[in-house]
Order: structure tokens, then C-alpha cells, then sequence
């Protein structure tokens, strides 16, 4: 029967109909972050002034001069402390919700362990969620605790982003702007106002937005349901736009209060890349070269592309192993929501680990092999395609100082980056990032295994069940925040050392990133010359892209090879575990 | 000009591959081994394997023949590396030994008294202090570095330049400084001690070339750094290996996973990067330039802005005679006859490019010359020049005024346009009258070297712009500047105002090279970031400056520019070559170790190697002998034509990029058809 | 110290008030004006007493209604509470199965799940678990393969019930999504036509 309905009016979209909701998508991600990334740079310049008077009403009870500029080293200092005060507070309201207002289901407070996870989780951007939202926290926990940071973890990262493009774009001086300047504007300018208009509109597509805690409903069949509410559209709209990705609700964005139709669905999809795309065109902007801002943009643009074709392609297919129990057309619907169906879930799966979202609207532990093996390998090859809001384009800076360093020796110069010499301590503290992502993931990861915490967490056998333990470590160290949520890392041993690895996998970044641009900024500019190699042309990006994949796919292959490649060569051999 | 090259060794002489390999077994001390973190690794990855191959061995493990050869082959790999850095410094060792030969002296004669050249003590070398006062006489090498103070004599340079014929050495001016190891031909000189022992020119000539100072470039401390870290992040990946391995139900023996790390980290180019770093010292002594650190070779790969003296590098030294413009109403011939007259007997350069130029253009042959002429030299007072001929016939050339002076008329009209056409072009015109009726002029110009442009041509494409410096006005340096084809020029320099220049380009953030020989050149020479100082010149240029050109030719820059780039191109093309390679050796070990726990995991073996055992014995064996294998690249250096730098980038990515993924597949599959035919795996 | 570690506390509360306190509130107030339905849960009222949430999908098990998506929810097992029990469509708790596609218990239960619905492939989604456990929606084709069952309950033509299904498909908007049937929508109206 299903067999001659595919004949009848209502055929389900093919692949022509996906391939215009893909390319429209990116079309429209374009259309709206080229010139928004043109106010960013405004605003990160100081060029913009209608919020003057809020800046001053937030900076001048702190004590801050908002043109006092800052050494490299006190910017990452001031940062570290602001995030640090961060997760102190946002522990203790934790551990404290049963104590505090706005409680209505009487949760009680988080254990350490957990407190901990998930207050490191939101400080570092992560939202890594070892909890599930609408079973454990309060609305006072969700808002003053998990939103607060979700804009301030956001603003941190951006902040990170707009000192890195003015350390190079700046000769000779010490500074590289002020942190708190920084931290002030990309809220008051970018993060609140596009927050408000995204989640009033998520609203007005069904998006609640209430103080109360449930209702009750009396299901047709005389059943109760209680239905989970909270005032969701507000904190979905910051947890997209500041790739924070935690959810009100447990499935996140799979939820269809989080994400009630196809529209929403597109909203959010472009929340979640708009900022990370922006900052391509704000860094071009800020360092006076609007080439090097597009050469970074195609550069993730090509591979955030590769890796949505690649889900898609892999989903679509579906699972080899139910292959005559159903109709293949729809590809791979386990842990997928109708509304989005493949296509959806794809552009979002390839989004999310794109831009270190690590929201979801498909349960990514049910993804094909292959799907989940490109989502996976985009956060660990460092969160850069986009990455996170401000520290996916530095991230993306490190590979370039590589990339340059190598090209330049090919070309016969001490390599050069917007004319700035990149010499033994760039090399070095860019050199030290590439160990992040092996330590969290791999070192982790193999240490549970050794300790026997990871047999007992994973929810599957076989090389599914190390895919799970492995993205965990990923998307921790990549302060990604999706899972393969059958991995049960609510225990006082996964919480922990999940949580350092968001914390390395943040500020192991954020702090050589700011030296480098604290050491670029102390430096001539060579003007470019025939003896440069332009760092805009097809050729580096093609080098850097390169740059990028050999150095994830030599670091990850074996695991990869033992994980999600084993796991397809088992199913197309028709083994289950 | 007759010169020798300096000692051109063969590649692979077998006179240093002997000792080389002699060498590369004593290089296995750890203290020598840890100045290479890579190498070292790699030889601590050796002593492993070599432990678990006995342990094997003894217990009867099942790995323990291939486990034998793979902790062969890790060690032959050390060798290869340690080889590949005794066969550079080899050739460095031979070169400083013909250095060497010709210190004969050991004794220097020092005054007691100032002045007095009789009164002298014999004093042995090393004990000679800066400030003391000697006496060098004819026949004796010079024993030191110095200056001299007193007296004139011709020297013999050729031991350190290669240039046969003497110099003159001589107290005062631009010539005053004499090198040790040089010999003086006649006279005698007393000269001040510059150097303090062990460090004068030679000493540290030869330092340089054997290699023993060597400090690490900027770059390749950077390089070292990136290349530490990949060795981490590969220690990383293999160490955590067998737990995944362990998870999905199969164990890897350790000596695999020593292979596999072995083959990962950069070997090839850890191996390489000393040797290659030698023989660049080595290719720039091959252009008879000096060096006084690996830093100076570097930097002149980065430069931006050239400096060129006008005089000796762009144009010859003399103006030549270019053309003959005669007078309305009179010939060319006439004129250039004329010309051609009152030169025959003139020596100067001028004198003899009219006689070139009037042969060359009028077939005027020397034979076919009046014999009674009489000469008239070329006086301060007069000057003028000319002949009076057996005939009667007076012909004088000179300046312009002097010589229309002569005649006591008016030039005419069109001739003055000439003169003046002449002189706003940068050149020199030349009146010749004959009996008091003037000819017309001879336009004597400043002839720019043949090839000169082209070369000019090549460092714009490196992207390097060129400045002449003159001391000529605005007008004929812009003439002469279009002429040659350089970017830009400054004018009636003085050492000021290069000075300035210098710093107003680096203020721009450019780096500058310049090269000089005069004393007044030194604040200049050490302000640019490549100085390049001629060895004629003085010792205060010469300490300014941080390479010395032996040959005293400055457009020697050039080819220090090509030699510096090629050295950092030459690491980052074995850089990226050694990383390529770790893709085909993952696709030939990985299987090998995984096939066990996963059989579909054999799909991976694209290389259908034929045993895991022979397919990670040939990983191995592949990795040591790319070694040697472009052993030959690190020492000759990557090929190098000047380009633009994308021009430059997309060929080596071609070739030792995409090279470096390609070529491990073929090398691998290859020995491990030879592994399968010897049994050996 | 200070001068760093006042800016950091001072703005962390100043930043807790605007955007942990102020921002939800007002987008709360905002919301309860402009579109009071949606902010409180699109909760479809009949009869006077709330009956489910247009957004949010319910358990279906008589054969008179048309089913949803396999549900992965669970609830704490009453007699054990450190085990859970199968809850589908608990919008208290959101979840998905988790299910690993080389999984054993993903083909059984699918496998399981297809013979229910009879020979031949199965629509995908009927079969499957969706992500959140309170999917609203099932294609067009797992709405039209219950229709002879639906039918047979309610003793309906099918072919009428048939275009009840039809009418009730949503169609992509604008290019984006796919058609889907809203199971709650339809057994409503279901209800409404043949109470």
C-alpha cells in the first residue's frame, strides 16, 4: 500500500525539493550575515554609539574607562576572571535551586558532580547538557543561571574574536583592546536585540513563552498528560544565536516546543550560523582586507557544504539493515522528527557540529555511521568550520598561522600573515593547540576505557558504543555540547573529566590565541609584495582546507576506523551488536 | 679576470661518504642525538623496539622475526638521519680544511715601538690581543685580521677570494684592511690587530662551514617547534591506541605500535633539516659570499628592498661613448675620424670606448692611423685633450665651453640642442674640433651592464624592489634608472641620506639589503638587515655588514637571495612532503592492526599489501629510505627560479604535496611485493 | 586584583539582572500579549477541558484512532525507582531512543513494529522512534496505511476517511519541511465527523 501511494498528488519531496531547501538555506544564511557582519565591525570599532549611554550605565559601576586599552595578557586575565566569577555563581544556584524563588516543580538541588558539569558546560559555551532541563532544573536555575551565561559565554567568545582582528590589524602597539568594552557591546549591540526579535518570532510560530511549569491535558483517550512549559522561546533564541546550544528541554531542539514547524526550524538554523558567518565578514572588515574575510568564509563555506552533503547523502540512504522492513524513501527516520525529515536533520546535524552549537533536532546517536562519523569529525577538527560565535574564527586563526607557516617556507619567505611575520612563538603557541582536541578526545576518552567508567556508560555494544564514548569526548573538548545521548554521562566520574575538557577545549584555545595576538599586534607590517603569497586566493584557501583535514584525519583515523567506519563495514555485512 | 670556484666537491665524493658513515654511528651518543627531538624520539622508539624484540625472542613470542626487522629498521632509520647530517657537514669539513691549509703561519712579528719597524718580537698567534701593532713583509702570510697603519704593498688574496690577481693594501681610505691568511706579494705594512685569536675572518669561516657553531635560524627554531608538536600529537594517538583497540577486542603488539609511531612522526624531514641547514651555508660559499650567521642567509630570503650603487653593479664603472652627433653641415665619419684621431693615444676609458665606438661604427682599423702624430694629454687646465698631426692638422675634444672656447664662436644653434639634449639624458658630451672649426660632439653616456635589466626583472617577480644609489643629479639618475629597469632611485646620495632611506623603508615594515665597501657605508650596512660587505673594503664595513662578498661584486645579492630562499623553501617542501606521507602509511598499517577485530576493516587496504606483518614492515622500511632517498634534495637544495610566490607555492604543493600522498603508495607497494618475494614477512 | 576582579563581578550581576531576569521577563509580556495562545502552550481546549497541545504529539492505542511515531519516553518504574518504564509520549520528559543504527534492539523493534502493520515495507516513521518521544506529526503515508484499519473500527468508508487524511496533510511552506499529518488534528476531527 505505501508502495503505490509514492505514486499518488502528495509525493513526498524528492531530491530536487531538498536540494532547493538546502541551497535556499544557505542563501539566506548569506544574505543576512554579510551585513550583519558589516555591524559587527562597527560595533567592535566603536563606530556605532545609540547604546552610549547603556555602555557607560553597565561599564561605569565596574570602574571601567571604556577606551582604557588592555595588554594582551590583562584582556585574557579579565576574561578568566569574569568566567570564573561566572562559574562560581552559576554553581551555587545549582546546588542551591531548592533554596531559590521560581521552583514550581520543587526540583531539588544539582549534586556536585553534576553542578559542576553543567556549570563549567555553560561557562565554556559548551552546554554540554548531563541533565535533562525540563526534569531538573528550575525556571530560576534556567534564567538567571543558564541564560545569564548563555549571553555571556557568547559575549566572551566574540570578544575573544574582535581583540584577535585588531591585534592584527594594529602596528607596533601593546594592546589589543578592552575586554569589558568588548564583553558590554556584543551584548547590548548584537546578542540582546537579535535575541529578543528571534524569540518573539519562535513564539509566534508556538514557541511557549510562560512562567508556568506545565499543563495538564486530557488525552483523547482519557489519559493525563502533563505538558512541560517555561519560558522556552527566550532562552532557545540566545542558545542558537550564542552557539550555546543547551535546551529548555531534553531533546532540545528536536522538541516541538523548542521547534514547532519547518520555519522555526529555518530560523533557528540560521541563528545558529548567522554570528559565526558574520564574524568572516567582520574580521575582513576590522584588519582593513575584506579578501581575507571572504577566503575564511569560503573556507569554512566549502566544508560546512561537503559535511551537509555528506550527512544527507548518508541519511538519506538510510540503514542498510532495515532495508526491506521499510520504505526506503524516507532514508533514516530513527530519532528523527517528521516535520524536519532527512533534510532537515541534516542541515542541522552538519549546522550544529559546524558551529559548536551542539543543539539538536535529530538524535544524533541514531545517525547512520557514516552521518554521525561527519558530524563527529567536524568538532574534532577543532570547531572551526564557522565553530563557535568568536572563537570558531580564531580557532580557524590558528590553522591559518600553520598553514602560512608552511607556505611560507615553500615560497622562500619567513611566512607572513597580513604582513605580520608569524616566527617561533606564534608557531608555538599554535603548535600547543594542536594537542587540545588529541588530550581531550583521545587521552579522555582512553583513560575511561582504562578505568572502566566508559564500559559501563555507553548505551550500545560494539563500535556504536565507542562512537558514543568518543563523541562525548569530542563535543566536550569542543564545547560542541550535542552527544550521542545514549552515552550515560551522568556519573561523578564522566561529569568531572567531560568538564575538563570543556575547559581546556576553551581556554587552551582562547588564551595562545590572544598572546598570538598580543605578539602580532607588537609587530611592523610588511607591505605585501610578488614575494608574498596572498592568503586570499583559491590557492590557500584549497591549502588551508587541506591543512585542516590532514591534520584532523591523521589524529582521529584510527579511532574513527575502530568507531563509525567499523560500525558501516559491520552493518553492510549485515552484523548488529 | 681569472677566478677559481671554490672547491666544487661531487655530491657523494666517496672521500666524505666514508667518513660520513663512519660519523652517522657516532652520532648515536645521546647528547648528540638530543639536539634533534624527532631523531631522538625515533632512536628512543628503537631501543624499545630492540628490548621487546629480546624479550620476544627469548620468551618465543609470535612477532619476534618481524619484530627483529622492524627494530633493524628503526635503527637504520636513526643512521639514515644521523648520515644524512655527516654527509653536509662533511662537505662543510672540506671546504674548512682548504680554509685551514692556509693558515701556515703561527708567529706574528709585533712592534715594541710604535714607528719603529726594526725593533719587532716574535709573538705566537694566539696570544695576539686586538690594538697590538705588527709587521707583515713581503712573502709573509698575514697572520691576522687588522688594519693597516702604515705602508703600501700589493697582496695576494687568492686563498680567500679566489682572485689571483694582487691587491693593493694601503694605510688611510678604502683599502686599508688585510685578512689573515692573505699574503703580501711586495713591501711591507705595519698593521693594527682587529681580531681577537680564534675569531678573526678565517676562524670563523671555517666555524661556519663545519657547522660546529651553528645556532638554528629563526625559522628552523620554528619548524623544530611544529614538528615537536606533531611528534606529540602522534605520541598521543598511538599511546591511547591499544585501549580503543583493546574496546573493540583486539590487542595490537606494542612493537606494531612502535612502527606505527616511528612512521607517523616527521622523520623525513627531522632527518633532513640539519643537512639541509648546512648545505645552504654551504651553496652560499659556493657563490664565494661569506656569511657571518645562518640568520643573515635567512633574512635575505625576506627582503623587500634592494640597494644598488649605480656605479660597478648597474652601470660600468666608466662612461663609454654611445654616439657621434655631428655639426650641421658636416658627416658623421668626419666627425667620428676626428674623434677617433686625438684617442688613439688616449688611455682613459673614455679615450678608448671613442676608439671602439668610431671602429665599430666607421671600420676605422688602427693600422690605417697617421705614424707622426704627437699626443696631447689631458690637462686640469685645458680640459681638453687631442693630437696634432704630421699634416698640420690640430684636433682637440674636451668639454663643450673649452672647446667652442677654442674657436672664438658662438655654438652654432643646432649643436647646442644636442649638447643639451645630451646632458639632460644623463650623459657627458665631448666637443671635437679639428683646426678650430667644431665637428660636433661625442655623447659619452653611462652604459648599464647587458643583462642587468633582466636581472632587475627577476627580483621584481621574487617581489624584491630595487633603489639605485648615486651620486649623480636627479636628471641623470632618473635616466639611467629607466634605462636599467630598477623601481626607484636616490640621487646625489650621501651616507646620510642612504641612512635615512634605509630607515624609512623599515619604518614601512620593509627589509632592507644594501651592500657598500667604504667606511662612510657602514652605519648604512649595519642598519640594513643584510648588509653585504665587499671583501676590498674596509674593516669597518666589513664588521657592519653580515655577509661579505669575496668577490666583490654587488650584484652577488641576488644570488644571496636566491640561496636564502631556497633554503626555507627547501625545508618546507620536505616539511609538507613528510607530512603527506602519513596518509598512505595509515592506509597500510591501520588495516593491518584492525583487521583482526573488524574483517570488513580490510576494505581500508587500498594498497593490498600482502600481510598486515609485510604491510607494516614496509611502512617502515619505506620511512627509512625515503631518507636517503632525497638526501640529494636537502644538499642540492629545492629546485629554485624566481617567481612569483603563488606561482612558486602551487608548484611545490604539486610536486611535494600531492607527491608526498602519492609516492608512499607506489614506494610501499613496492617493497612489500619484495617483502613477499625475500619471505621476509 | 581589583581592578579586574570588580568589573568581573559587578557586570556579571548587572548582565545576571538585564539578560537572566529582564530579558525572559519581557519577552514573557511581550509574548503574552502578541500571541497569548502560543506562549502558553498552544493547548487545544474541547468541551471546556484541555485535551493535548496542538504542537505536541499523544499516545494513540485504540484501534479507532489513527497512531503516531513509536514513542521512547519512559517514566520511573513504580515498583523500582532506579529502573524506568515505557511512557510514550510523557511531555514531561522528553526523549529518543538513542538507538544506534547497528543496534540489535533498533532492527527487532522495527522489524516488530512492521509486522504489526502487515506484509511489505513499512512508512519509515511509523516504525521508527522520533527524536523527541512526542512527535505530533506522521507522513501522509503512515496516515493513509492506517486508514483500512481506522476504518474497519469506526465502520467508515475508507475512502471517505481517506480524504479526511488528504485534507489534513500539511504541505511544505515556502520550500521548507515536509508533508505531514498531525495525528491529535486529525483524530479531532475524526471525532468531530464520527464521534
Amino acid at each position: 500500500m505505501p508502495s503505490t501511494f509514492a505514486s499518488s498528488a502528495l509525493v513526498p519531496p524528492g531530491l530536487a525539493a531538498d536540494l532547493i531547501q538546502i541551497v535556499l538555506c544557505l542563501a539566506l544564511l548569506v544574505a543576512i550575515a554579510a551585513p550583519l557582519g558589516v555591524y559587527m565591525a562597527k560595533v567592535f570599532s566603536g563606530e556605532l554609539t545609540f547604546f552610549a549611554r547603556a555602555e557607560r550605565a553597565l561599564l561605569a559601576p565596574a570602574g571601567v574607562r571604556p577606551k582604557a586599552e588592555q595588554h594582551w595578557s590583562t584582556y585574557a586575565f579579565s576574561l578568566l576572571a569574569f568566567n570564573a566569577a561566572g562559574f562560581v555563581v552559576l554553581y551555587l544556584v545549582l546546588r542551591a535551586q531548592n533554596l531559590l524563588p521560581l521552583n514550581p516543580r520543587g526540583f531539588a538541588g544539582l549534586p556536585p558532580h553534576l553542578a559542576f558539569d553543567t556549570a563549567v558546560s555553560f561557562v565554556t559555551n559548551t552546554n554540554w547538557q548531563s541533565y535533562g532541563g525540563e526534569t531538573t532544573l528550575s525556571n530560576f536555575s534556567q534564567m538567571v543561571g543558564l541564560t545569564t551565561q548563555n549571553f555571556v559565554s557568547a559575549a566572551s567568545g566574540m570578544a575573544v574574536a574582535a581583540a584577535v582582528a585588531r591585534g592584527l590589524a594594529s602596528r607596533q602597539v601593546r594592546s589589543i583592546g578592552n575586554f569589558w568594552t568588548d564583553l558590554v557591546r556584543a551584548i547590548l549591540y548584537v546578542l540582546l536585540p537579535l535575541s529578543i526579535v528571534v524569540a518573539l518570532a519562535l513564539v509566534w510560530l508556538g514557541v511557549p513563552q510562560t512562567l508556568d511549569a506545565s499543563a495538564t491535558a486530557t488525552t483523547l483517550e482519557g489519559a493525563k498528560q502533563t505538558i512541560a512549559l517555561g519560558p522556552v522561546a527566550s532562552q532557545v533564541a540566545i542558545k542558537q544565536l550564542g552557539t550555546n546550544g543547551g535546551g529548555f528541554f531534553n531533546v532540545n531542539s528536536a522538541h516541538p516546543f523548542e521547534n514547532p514547524t519547518a520555519i522555526s526550524n529555518l530560523i533557528e538554523w540560521l541563528a545558529i550560523l548567522v554570528i559565526p558567518v558574520a564574524f568572516c565578514f567582520t574580521y575582513g572588515r576590522m584588519v582593513g582586507d575584506r579578501r581575507q574575510g571572504r577566503a575564511l568564509f569560503v573556507a569554512m563555506g566549502l566544508m560546512l557544504v561537503a559535511s551537509i552533503g555528506a550527512i544527507y547523502a548518508a541519511e538519506h540512504a538510510g540503514n542498510p539493515l532495515l532495508a526491506g522492513l521499510v520504505d526506503p524513501a524516507a532514508g533514516n527516520m530513527e530519532g528523527k522528527e517528521v516535520r524536519f525529515g532527512v533534510v532537515g536533520s541534516a542541515l542541522w546535524a552538519a549546522a550544529t557540529t559546524a558551529a559548536s552549537n551542539g543543539s539538536v533536532n535529530a538524535m544524533h546517536d541514531s545517525l547512520t555511521p557514516l552521518g554521525g562519523l561527519v558530524a563527529m569529525l567536524q568538532i574534532q577538527l577543532g570547531e572551526v568550520v564557522f565553530g563557535g560565535v568568536g572563537v570558531g574564527l580564531t580557532g580557524m586563526l590558528l590553522f591559518v598561522v600553520l598553514t602560512v607557516f608552511l607556505a611560507g617556507l615553500m615560497v622562500g619567505r619567513t611566512p607572513e600573515y597580513l604582513g605580520k611575520k608569524i616566527e617561533a612563538r606564534e608557531v608555538k603557541l599554535a603548535a600547543l593547540t594542536l594537542l587540545i582536541m588529541p588530550i581531550g578526545v583521545l587521552g579522555f576518552a582512553a583513560l575511561a576505557i582504562a578505568t572502566g567508567h566508559a564500559q559501563t556508560a555507553v548505551q550500545d555494544a560494539g563500535p556504536h558504543g565507542l562512537s558514543e564514548l568518543l563523541y562525548a569526548y569530542s563535543s566536550a573538548t569542543g564545547n560542541n555540547g550535542s552527544a550521542f545521548a545514549g552515552f550515560g554521562a551522568a556519573t561523578p566520574w564522566h561529569d568531572t573529566w567531560l568538564g575538563l575538557a570543556m575547559l581546556l577545549g576553551r581556554f587552551g584555545y582562547i588564551v595562545p590565541i590572544l598572546a598570538i595576538a598580543g605578539s602580532l599586534a607588537a609587530k611592523k607590517t610588511t607591505p605585501a609584495s610578488a614575494g608574498t603569497f596572498p592568503t586570499h586566493g583559491a590557492l590557500f584557501v584549497g591549502l588551508l582546507i587541506a591543512t585542516i583535514l590532514i591534520v584532523g584525519a591523521l589524529t582521529f583515523f584510527p579511532v574513527l576506523a575502530l568507531g563509525p567506519i567499523a560500525e558501516q563495514v559491520s552493518i553492510l555485512a549485515g552484523h548488529t551488536f | 679576470m681569472s677566478k677559481h670556484s671554490p672547491v666544487d666537491i661531487a655530491l657523494f665524493a666517496p672521500s666524505i661518504l666514508g667518513p660520513a658513515a663512519l660519523e652517522a654511528v657516532r652520532k648515536l651518543d645521546p647528547r648528540s642525538l638530543a639536539r634533534n627531538p624527532v631523531i631522538f624520539t625515533t632512536a628512543v622508539a628503537a631501543t624499545l623496539a630492540t628490548v621487546l624484540a629480546i624479550r620476544d625472542g627469548l620468551s618465543g613470542g609470535p612477532t619476534v622475526w618481524v619484530g627483529c626487522q622492524i627494530a633493524a629498521w628503526l635503527w637504520v632509520t636513526v643512521l639514515f638521519a644521523n648520515f644524512a647530517e655527516a654527509v653536509a657537514e662533511g662537505r662543510g669539513k672540506a671546504r674548512a680544511d682548504s680554509f685551514r691549509a692556509t693558515r701556515r703561519t703561527a708567529r706574528a712579528k709585533v712592534l715594541i715601538l710604535p714607528g719603529n719597524r726594526e725593533l719587532w718580537e716574535g709573538k705566537d698567534l694566539d696570544r695576539l690581543e686586538p690594538g697590538e701593532l705588527i709587521l707583515i713583509e713581503a712573502g709573509d702570510t698575514v697572520p691576522t685580521d687588522g688594519e693597516v697603519i702604515e705602508g703600501i704593498a700589493s697582496v695576494d688574496e687568492s686563498a680567500i677570494t679566489g682572485e689571483s690577481a694582487p691587491v693593493i693594501r694601503e694605510s688611510g681610505g678604502d683599502r686599508s684592511s688585510v685578512t689573515g691568511g692573505t699574503r703580501l706579494v711586495s713591501d711591507w705594512l705595519v698593521v693594527k690587530v682587529t681580531a681577537k685569536p680564534g675569531e678573526t675572518f678565517l676562524d670563523r669561516m671555517i666555524a661556519l662551514v663545519e657547522g660546529a657553531k651553528r645556532q638554528k635560524t629563526p625559522n628552523e627554531i620554528a619548524l623544530d617547534i611544529l614538528l615537536a608538536g606533531l611528534t606529540l600529537v602522534f605520541l598521543l594517538v598511538v599511546v591511547t591506541l591499544p585501549f580503543f583497540a583493546a574496546w573493540s577486542g583486539t590487542t595490537i603488539p606494542t612493537v606494531y605500535l612502535v612502527a606505527l609511531f616511528v612512521t607517523l612522526i616527521p622523520t623525513t624531514i627531522g632527518g633532513l633539516l640539519s643537512a639541509i641547514g648546512i648545505a645552504g651555508m654551504d651553496r652560499l660559499m659556493k657563490t664565494n659570499a661569506v656569511a657571518k650567521s645562518g640568520r643573515a642567509v635567512e633574512a635575505a630570503g625576506d627582503i623587500d628592498v634592494l640597494l644598488l650603487d649605480k656605479t660597478g653593479t648597474i652601470t660600468f664603472g666608466n662612461r663609454m661613448a654611445d654616439e657621434f652627433v655631428p655639426s650641421p653641415g658636416f658627416d658623421e665619419r668626419d666627425l667620428a675620424e676626428a674623434a677617433w684621431l686625438s684617442s688613439l693615444a688616449d688611455d682613459t676609458p673614455e679615450g678608448k670606448s671613442i676608439v671602439e665606438l668610431a671602429a665599430r661604427r666607421h671600420e676605422f682599423r688602427r693600422d690605417q692611423a697617421p705614424s707622426a702624430a704627437s699626443f696631447v694629454p689631458f690637462t686640469a687646465h685645458t680640459r681638453m685633450s687631442g693630437a696634432d698631426l704630421a699634416d698640420g692638422t690640430v684636433i682637440r675634444k674636451g668639454a663643450v665651453d673649452a672647446v667652442t672656447a677654442l674657436t672664438g664662436r658662438a655654438p652654432d644653434p643646432a649643436l647646442d640642442a644636442a649638447v643639451r639634449r645630451i646632458a639632460s639624458s644623463g650623459g657627458t658630451p665631448i666637443a671635437v674640433a679639428r683646426n678650430g672649426t667644431v665637428l660636433g660632439v661625442v655623447h659619452l653616456k653611462d652604459v648599464v651592464k647587458p643583462g642587468i635589466r633582466a636581472r632587475f626583472g627577476e627580483l621584481r617577480r621574487m617581489g624584491i624592489r630595487t633603489v639605485m644609489i648615486t651620486g649623480d643629479n636627479p636628471l641623470t639618475a632618473a635616466a639611467i634608472a629607466a634605462e636599467a629597469g630598477v623601481d626607484d632611485f636616490l640621487a646625489e646620495a650621501t651616507p646620510e641620506k642612504k641612512l635615512a632611506l634605509i630607515r624609512s623603508e623599515q619604518a614601512e615594515g620593509r627589509l632592507v639589503a644594501m651592500c657598500g665597501d667604504g667606511s662612510n657605508d657602514a652605519p648604512a650596512l649595519a642598519q640594513a638587515d643584510v648588509g653585504v660587505a665587499m671583501n676590498s673594503g674596509t674593516a669597518a664595513a666589513k664588521e657592519a655588514g653580515n655577509l661579505i662578498d669575496l668577490d666583490n661584486d654587488p650584484t652577488k645579492l641576488i644570488e644571496i637571495v636566491m640561496v636564502g630562499k631556497q633554503l626555507l623553501i627547501s625545508r618546507g617542501a620536505l616539511t609538507t612532503f613528510s607530512i603527506a606521507n602519513d596518509v598512505a602509511k595509515y592506509f597500510a598499517i591501520l588495516p593491518a592492526l584492525f583487521v583482526a577485530a573488524y574483517p570488513g576493516l580490510a576494505m581500508l587496504d587500498v594498497m593490498r599489501l600482502g600481510s598486515p606483518q609485510s604491510a607494516i614492515l614496509s611502512a617502515i622500511v619505506f620511512n627509512a629510505l625515503v631518507i636517503v632517498a632525497l638526501i640529494p634534495i636537502a644538499l642540492k637544495g629545492v629546485h629554485y627560479r624566481p617567481a612569483s610566490a603563488a606561482a612558486l607555492l602551487s608548484r611545490n604543493l604539486l610536486i611535494y604535496g600531492l607527491g608526498g600522498l602519492v609516492a608512499p603508495f607506489v614506494g610501499i607497494k613496492l617493497i612489500d611485493m619484495l617483502v613477499g618475494l625475500l619471505h621476509l614477512a | 586584583m581589583h581592578k579586574i576582579l570588580r568589573p568581573a563581578l559587578v557586570l556579571l550581576a548587572l548582565f545576571t539582572v538585564l539578560t537572566g531576569i529582564a530579558y525572559p521577563l519581557a519577552v514573557t509580556g511581550l509574548a503574552a500579549v502578541l500571541a497569548p495562545q502560543q506562549a502558553g502552550g498552544s493547548l487545544i481546549v474541547r468541551n471546556g477541558t484541555v485535551v493535548g497541545s496542538a504542537l505536541i504529539g499523544q499516545s494513540f492505542a485504540s484501534e479507532r484512532y489513527f497512531h503516531g511515531r513509536p514513542s521512547a519516553t519512559t517514566a520511573p518504574d513504580p515498583a523500582d525507582p532506579s529502573k524506568t518504564i515505557a511512557a510514550p509520549y510523557d511531555a514531561s520528559a522528553s526523549a529518543g531512543s538513542n538507538l544506534g543504527p547497528s543496534a540489535a534492539a533498533l532492527k527487532e523493534a522495527v522489524a516488530r513494529r512492521a509486522a504489526a502493520l502487515g506484509p511489505g515495507p513499512a512508512p519509515a516513521d511509523l516504525v521508527t522512534a522520533s527524536a523527541s518521544g512526542l512527535d505530533p506529526d506522521v507522513s501522509p503515508a503512515a496516515a493513509l496505511v492506517q486508514v483500512p484499519r481506522v476504518a474497519a473500527a469506526r465502520r467508515l468508508d475508507p475512502a471517505r476517511l481517506r480524504a479526511l487524511v488528504e485534507a489534513h496533510v500539511e504541505e511544505p511552506r515556502f520550500f521548507f519541511g515536509e508533508p505531514r499529518v498531525n495525528v491529535l488534528a486529525l483524530n479531532l476531527a475524526l471525532d468531530a465527523t464520527n464521534p
